[in-house]
Formats: C-alpha cells, structure tokens, sequence
C-alpha cells in the first residue's frame, strides 16, 4: 500500500476535523450560558467543517464532486455567521443576560 | 454588467451542480439562467448590494487574512475548551465601525461571528455589540485590524 | 478506514449535541444544538458517501444545508414572534 503525499494530508485534515468538532461538542457541553455554548459550536462550524470538506476535496481530486464539496463549505461559511446573529439577536433580545466577567459597556 | 456577471455566476453553479453535458439539457440551463436574470431585473434586484463584484480584487486579498485569523481563534477556543484550568471571561463590548455602507457592516459583523470566541449581537449605527468569550480576545477586536481591512476592501473598488 | 474514524467522531459529536438538545435550560440552547446537529449531518452525508463509495451524495449533502439554515432561522422566528408571515422591521434597536 503506497501513500501519496495527498493521501496523507487529507487524512491528517480529516482527523483534524474529527477531533475538533468532538471538542466543539465538549464546550456545548461544558460552557455556562447560551453566549457561550454559541462560541463553541461555532467552532466545529468553520473548523470541523473547513477541515473535513477540505480533506475530503484532497480525495476526491478534481471532479465534479469536489466542486460540490466547495460549494458547500462556501454555503456553510455564509449560512453559519447569519445564524448564529439571529440567534444571539433573538436570545438578548428575549431578556436572556449573559453571564459576564467585567463589564466593557461603561468603559467606551 | 452585473446582469452578464450575474448570469455567468448561475451558469456556472448550474455546470456544477448538473452534470449532464448534452447539447439540449445545456441549451435548457442557458435559457433558465436567463429567465432568473430576467426576473431578477425586473425585481430591480440587480445592484452592488445585492451582487458586489466590486468586491473581487479586495475578496482576494481578505479571505486568505480572514481564514489565517478564524485558525488561530480555533486554537484559542480549543484551548479554553479542553484545558480544565482555564477559565472563560466573557465580555461584552461595542465596537466602533469605521464602514458606511450597509454591505460594509454585514460584511464586518459576518466575519465578527464567523471567528470562533467572538459574536456580533447586535448592529446600530456605528458600532456593532460583540459578545466574547475571553477578555484578550475583546481586547484584540478593539485593535480594530479587521475594521481596517473590511473598510479596505468594501472602499477599494468604487 | 479513515472515513469510518470520522464517522465514528461525527456519530459521538451528535450524541453530545442531542444531549445538550435534551438538558438545555431555555429554548435558545437547544436550538443552537439543533443547528449544530444539523452542520454534523451535512457532513456526515458527505463522508459517508465517500465511505460507500457513491460520492453522489454531496447533492444531497447540499440540498440539507440549505433545508437547515432556512429551517433555524424559522424556528427562530416563530419562537419569537410565534408567526411566519409577518414582516418585523419596526423591532427598536437593543
């Protein structure tokens, strides 16, 4: 079984991406406040997401299904910030105060 | 112009997304992509809003920048995450936005939340309510970078 | 070998984010892990395809993205305002 310099980067990509978005989880698990947990889901948005998509584009070499595969990390990079906008947004906006260490708001 | 851009853009995504390579079925996806562009005019929806290619060259510059600064925020989060020791201190603050424009605002705000440890709440005129997850990261929003940037980009073109 | 290893984190990450669906004290914490579930079936469609062999199944792997970013924003809304069809811009800032 001989390994191809891509093979092995996707791979590593991919592991990448497993193991960031298991941690992702963890902090969903861990965190305190909804603000929080939304940190920590963003996480597994853009590197999980980046990073398996990518490893899997490495793979799949330059086919129609890799163009695919583009297309959808590009709409999970727009989609994921607007969502968690409206969901923060909708959150404070219903009365729910994060937990905060210090307060900036007086500072500036 | 951006009728003609905008055309190329959905036949482009129609290439990819289709497959079939035919004389009739392309002949078909040409026709649709003009009907959508028809009725995009129409709806007078056509505008450097809603379809900034203004924004190319600068786009080009500011994502490689964008993606470099999202990794080094993963690794920060991660860390937070997974080391039992550290503690998260979450932060809110306003921050002052130096764009004009409303797609300058969207654009800055998108990339607020779209780094892990930040969230753009809220946005009135002028400045944008951003929840952190840690102090240094608030204190490294305030430096105001990224503002320069987008202004950069968004004020290059026009 | 690799893809089964990604499916298996993407399978552990779903579990957790379901138990946070479960526990989450108001209706916004489960709904961001609504979302997050959602993100994890993309990408498990897309892995799994390559798992089986049949990459096909990014089409599909496309059309849920999409079906889930509409589907939070209209949880959203309707816990919100409890209706869809309204417009709200007239909401006063924060």
């Amino acid at each position: 079984m001989d390994w191809s310099i891509i093979d092995v980067v996707s791979w590593v990509l991919i592991i990448i991406g497993g193991f960031s978005v298991i941690a992702g989880a963890i902090g969903v698990l861990r965190f305190p406040d909804v603000y929080t947990r939304m940190h920590a889901a963003s996480i597994t948005d853009t590197l999980g997401a980046g990073t398996i998509i990518v490893g899997l584009i490495l793979q799949a070499g330059l086919t129609l299904v890799s163009a695919k595969l583009f297309l959808i990390l590009i709409f999970i990079f727009f989609t994921s910030p607007t969502s968690s906008f409206a969901l923060a947004h909708a959150a404070l906006s219903s009365g729910i105060k994060p937990i905060l260490d210090n307060d900036l708001l007086k500072d500036d | 112009m951006h009728s003609l851009s905008l055309g190329v853009v959905l036949f482009g995504v129609w290439l990819i997304l289709s497959g079939h390579y035919t004389p009739l079925i392309i002949s078909l996806g040409i026709v649709s992509c003009g009907i959508i562009v028809a009725i995009m005019q129409r709806m007078d929806l056509i505008d450097h809003e809603g379809h900034p290619i203004h924004l190319t060259w600068g786009a080009f510059s500011y994502i490689p920048w964008l993606i470099k600064e999202i990794i080094k925020a993963n690794i920060d989060v991660l860390r937070l995450i997974l080391h039992p020791s550290l503690k998260v201190t979450p932060t809110l603050l306003r921050v002052k936005t130096s764009q004009q424009s409303d797609l300058g605002k969207v654009i800055y705000a998108n990339s607020i939340t779209l780094t892990p440890g930040t969230i753009s709440i809220d946005v009135a005129k002028g400045e944008i309510l951003v929840h952190a997850l840690t102090k240094s990261g608030a204190e490294d929003l305030l430096k105001g970078e990224m503002d320069q940037r987008v202004t950069k980009m968004v004020g290059e073109g026009k | 070998m690799i893809y089964s290893a990604a499916t298996a984190a993407l399978l552990v990450t779903m579990v957790l984010a379901l138990i946070r669906a479960i526990k989450g004290p108001s209706i916004y914490d489960r709904i961001v892990a609504v979302n997050m579930f959602g993100t994890k079936i993309v990408l498990m469609i897309a892995v799994l395809g390559f798992l089986m062999g049949r990459p096909d199944f990014t089409d599909i792997a496309l059309v849920y993205a999409l079906i889930n970013f509409v589907g939070t924003i209209a949880v959203l809304k309707v816990f919100k305002y409890g209706d869809l069809g309204r417009a709200h811009d007239d909401e006063e800032p924060l």
